[in-house]
């Protein structure tokens, strides 16, 4: 009865079995790079679009994270402003001088983003799990408080890199390319192999998705569901000390605004890319297309004089409201 | 249909015409045809019993008879006029009403909110609370029970959110009211008020169609029988025609007299746990039990007498308080982790909720507890999984159309096979399991006690909490009996009957209890 209602695409062919909801992020990313053809043709030239992905890596390295917390049933409002904390506290940290060479100077501070990042997600994990506070208010809370102490840091002015030294060792960290490919990018498809890897492949992906489905079947399971949730914001910080990783080297600066909405292009972007806000669904490589269709399209409204480029955010939370239209009728199929 | 005369009488307004008739229905989803050429009627104060295994058609029936569905091929037709119920709201509109099996209410609002949600009384601007909880108040009274209309639905028991859910649909006009298996989920003592409530229904000249799977039941209330089997209709009978054992055979199409299988009492068992003194804090006080080598404990008592959570207590999922003593040595399990790694599994009453991750594929779910063994390095070995499962499809028999098919699409019965499979991954000396064959059919129940009878026959000892009286007694040992929150006593060998279990599930003498 109810099973077989619900079996109905038991009798589909083999190719329609593909799971549409998963193809359809791509399809979109191919459609617009065909619209920004069109549109302009410095669009599609390879400068153009290593560029834009280029850009976009900030936004698709905090969104793989994302897509961690977001398919184990979390939230976190805070990727934004832990962005501008950790950043800030990396730099002042580079200004410190504890070590000697520029060299040592920067590895020291890898493994010091790392660390903070790291501890901020520890920090949302804790206060979710073991304070049972809900994500989003947990998040809320914490989106302030990294703000604010980065706020404080900065004394509502700017936390520059000074060394001329490491500036021009680090430099290359964003701006330079290895066999033609901007580091960047090299970056982004690393972090989402990983994060692929761990989310399909091992045991804890399996037991994220499975937290994120059902939290009462994951317990009486025998999975220990906190400690999951609670690792999940560690992956976000990790990502977001990457980010800041790449950041840093950009503009050598923080300052209170730095990271300002992130939070809200991050999960758009795990959105766009077919990850079910409710938990249970994660989709890597989807959450990276989203958030390079997130960027395609504000580099086509600024080549295009079709539109206005002030009216960016508002096109960025239309596409997210069609996203979510287009998968649920591709659900319904 | 003439043999009307034969009835027990049951009130005065029935008339021979139909209130409802289905003329040929069919049903498809895609090629897969579900429902094929069924044709019944029902009529005022009637009682007409649909029954067939799961997968039979009949919940697709009702679906289509309340509007919920459209059907292929085929009429209803409504005092005689031929109708088209677009929706569920147009079938209520012409006095069709369905119990769902599930309870849809919302925990957060009242029972009295609840009942009237979505036809709030009122003044047009504001709802008028008052006579809303009076009138709520007074439905669930008349289905004979008491239940505060101020209080929120989530602190209600599962019987009780019946009841509500109820009151709710028979507050709306009706002249067919449609129960999908409302006593699944009740005890004899609750599923007994309830049918008490139908019989009166039946006698305000009100139509209804009943499925259930309790053939008890079917016999006691309903006045014509109809039996399904794999979408067609095989029979439709007078209840008086009927016994329990041939509703059963013609729903299998074979015979099911030996329901329960044989089972080797020993005389002395190796203690290998014992409870003392366990306590989980508001659900069960001072509870001490032991439990043999090879042994089926039962658990009986009425919903809500704490057996599920004195269980839970037990493997670490609720706090608890007491001595456990596994193969003479004391243990304590802060969570399930390690229940599950000293061997014992609980399987929960609430499969959908509790046991398995319904938007996950059958590998998924099989595997979950013990993941561990399918890792290679950091790797899920799916091959391994894969073979896992072709394993289990086979040693427990799971009716899958597709092996990639999710656990949501399995029918009851496969699910509490695939949730079996899932825990034996385990390989545990102790399994707990839990309403083992709610909302299941007989032919799977039989196969689940035979399951449960091999497990035993293996070493491994079994808890069955269940509040099917005739089931613990056909496959247990022993039965451990629970009032509120309390072990109220122990029956085994011939005192193992339905009687002694009532008396000291309810604490009076079976004569005052029925």
């Amino acid at each position: 009865m109810t099973d077989l209602a619900a079996n109905k695409p038991s009798a589909r062919i083999s190719w329609r079995n593909i799971d549409l909801a998963a193809v359809a992020p791509f399809v979109a990313l191919a459609l617009l790079l065909v619209l920004g053809a069109f549109a302009n043709p410095n669009f599609i030239s390879i400068d153009n679009l290593l560029n834009v992905l280029t850009r976009s890596a900030f936004i698709a390295i905090i969104a793989v994270g994302a897509t961690f917390v977001i398919s184990s049933g979390g939230l976190d409002l805070s990727v934004g402003s832990m962005v501008a904390f950790v950043a800030s506290l990396t730099i002042m940290f580079l200004n410190s001088g504890a070590f000697a060479g520029p060299g040592a100077m920067l590895a020291a501070a890898v493994v010091v983003a790392i660390l903070i990042g790291a501890a901020c997600g520890l920090a949302n994990g804790l206060i979710t799990t073991l304070g049972r506070i809900e994500p989003f208010i947990a998040t809320l809370g914490t989106m302030g408080i990294y703000r604010g102490l980065t706020t404080w840091l900065s004394q509502g002015g700017a936390i520059t890199l000074r060394s001329p030294d490491i500036q021009s060792l680090y430099r290359p960290a964003y701006f330079g390319s290895v066999l033609g490919v901007p580091v960047p990018i090299i970056v982004i498809v690393a972090t989402a192999a990983l994060g692929a890897f761990v989310l399909y492949r091992t045991r804890y992906g399996r037991h994220v998705l499975a937290v994120g489905s059902n939290e009462d079947v994951a317990r009486y399971s025998g999975i220990p569901v906190s400690r999951v949730r609670t690792l999940a914001y560690v992956i976000q910080g990790l990502c977001v000390a990457v980010t800041c990783l790449l950041y840093i080297p950009r503009l050598g600066s923080t300052s209170a605004t730095t990271g300002l909405m992130w939070e809200l292009q991050a999960i758009t972007a795990v959105v766009i890319g077919g990850t079910a806000l409710r938990g249970g669904v994660g989709r890597i490589w989807g959450t990276v297309c989203g958030a390079f269709i997130l960027e395609i399209v504000g580099n086509i409204m600024l080549l295009s004089n079709f539109v206005s480029e002030y009216l960016i955010g508002a096109i960025q939370g239309a596409i997210i409201i069609v996203a979510m239209l287009v998968q649920r009728s591709l659900a319904r199929r | 249909m003439n043999a009307a005369a034969s009835h027990p009488p049951t009130g005065p307004s029935k008339s021979d015409a139909p209130v409802l008739q289905a003329v040929g229905l069919s049903k498809s989803f895609g090629p897969v045809e579900v429902l094929k050429d069924i044709s019944l009627e029902v009529r005022a104060g009637e009682v007409h019993a649909i029954i067939g295994e799961n997968g039979a058609g009949k919940s697709t029936l009702m679906k289509l008879l309340a509007g919920h569905l459209q059907p292929s091929r085929g009429e209803l037709h409504i005092d005689g006029e031929t109708v088209t119920l677009a929706d569920p709201v147009e079938a209520e509109r012409r006095g069709i009403v369905l119990v769902h099996q599930e309870i849809l209410l919302a925990p957060d609002l009242t029972v009295a909110q609840n009942v009237y949600l979505g036809r709030e009384v009122g003044n047009g601007l504001t709802v008028d609370d008052r006579l809303m909880n009076e009138g709520a108040r007074r439905a669930v009274r008349d289905l004979g029970a008491e239940i505060d209309p101020t209080v929120v639905v989530g602190r209600l028991s599962i019987a009780q959110r019946q009841l509500v859910q109820i009151a709710r649909v028979l507050l709306v006009p009706h002249r067919v009211v449609i129960f999908d298996e409302p006593t699944a989920s009740l005890t004899p003592v609750e599923a007994e008020a309830l049918l008490k409530v139908i019989a009166e229904i039946r006698t305000k000249g009100t139509a209804v169609l009943y499925i259930s799977h309790r053939l008890q039941e079917v016999k006691q209330i309903a006045d014509r029988v109809t039996v399904l089997r794999d979408g067609r209709l095989v029979a439709s009978r007078q209840a008086a025609e009927l016994q329990p054992v041939d509703m059963a055979m013609l729903m299998v199409g074979r015979d099911v007299a030996k329901l329960y299988p044989d089972h080797q009492t020993a005389a002395a068992r190796q203690t290998v746990l014992e409870v003392e003194d366990f306590s989980v804090p508001g659900f069960a006080q001072h509870a001490s039990f032991k439990l043999g080598r090879g042994e089926i404990l039962g658990f009986a008592g009425l919903v809500g007498a704490g057996r599920t959570e004195l269980m839970e207590g037990i493997v670490g999922l609720r706090h608890g308080r007491g001595t456990i003593r596994l193969n003479g040595t004391p243990v304590h399990f802060p969570n399930v982790d390690a229940s599950l790694k000293a061997g014992i599994v609980y399987l929960s009453e609430d499969r959908k909720g509790k046991g398995l991750l319904l938007a996950k594929d059958l590998r998924t779910n099989l595997t979950l507890a013990s993941l561990g063994r399918f890792v290679r390095g950091l790797l899920i070995d799916k091959g391994k999984e894969t073979a896992a499962l072709d394993k289990a499809i086979a040693d427990f028999d799971i009716r899958a159309r597709r092996k990639d098919m999710l656990a949501g699409q399995l029918s009851g019965g496969n699910q509490q096979k695939l949730l079996l499979a899932k825990m034996m991954l385990l390989d545990p000396s102790i399994i707990i399991i839990d309403e083992p064959t709610r909302g299941i059919d007989i032919g799977t129940k039989e196969q689940i006690y035979k399951f449960i009878a091999k497990l035993a026959s293996e070493g491994r000892s079994i808890i069955v909490v269940s509040s099917e009286m005739q089931e613990l007694i056909g496959i247990c040992d022993r039965i451990v009996v629970m009032r509120s929150a309390h072990i109220a006593g122990e029956v085994a060998g011939n005192e193992m009957t339905e009687d002694r279990i009532v008396v000291l599930a309810t604490g009076v003498k079976s004569e005052e209890a029925a």
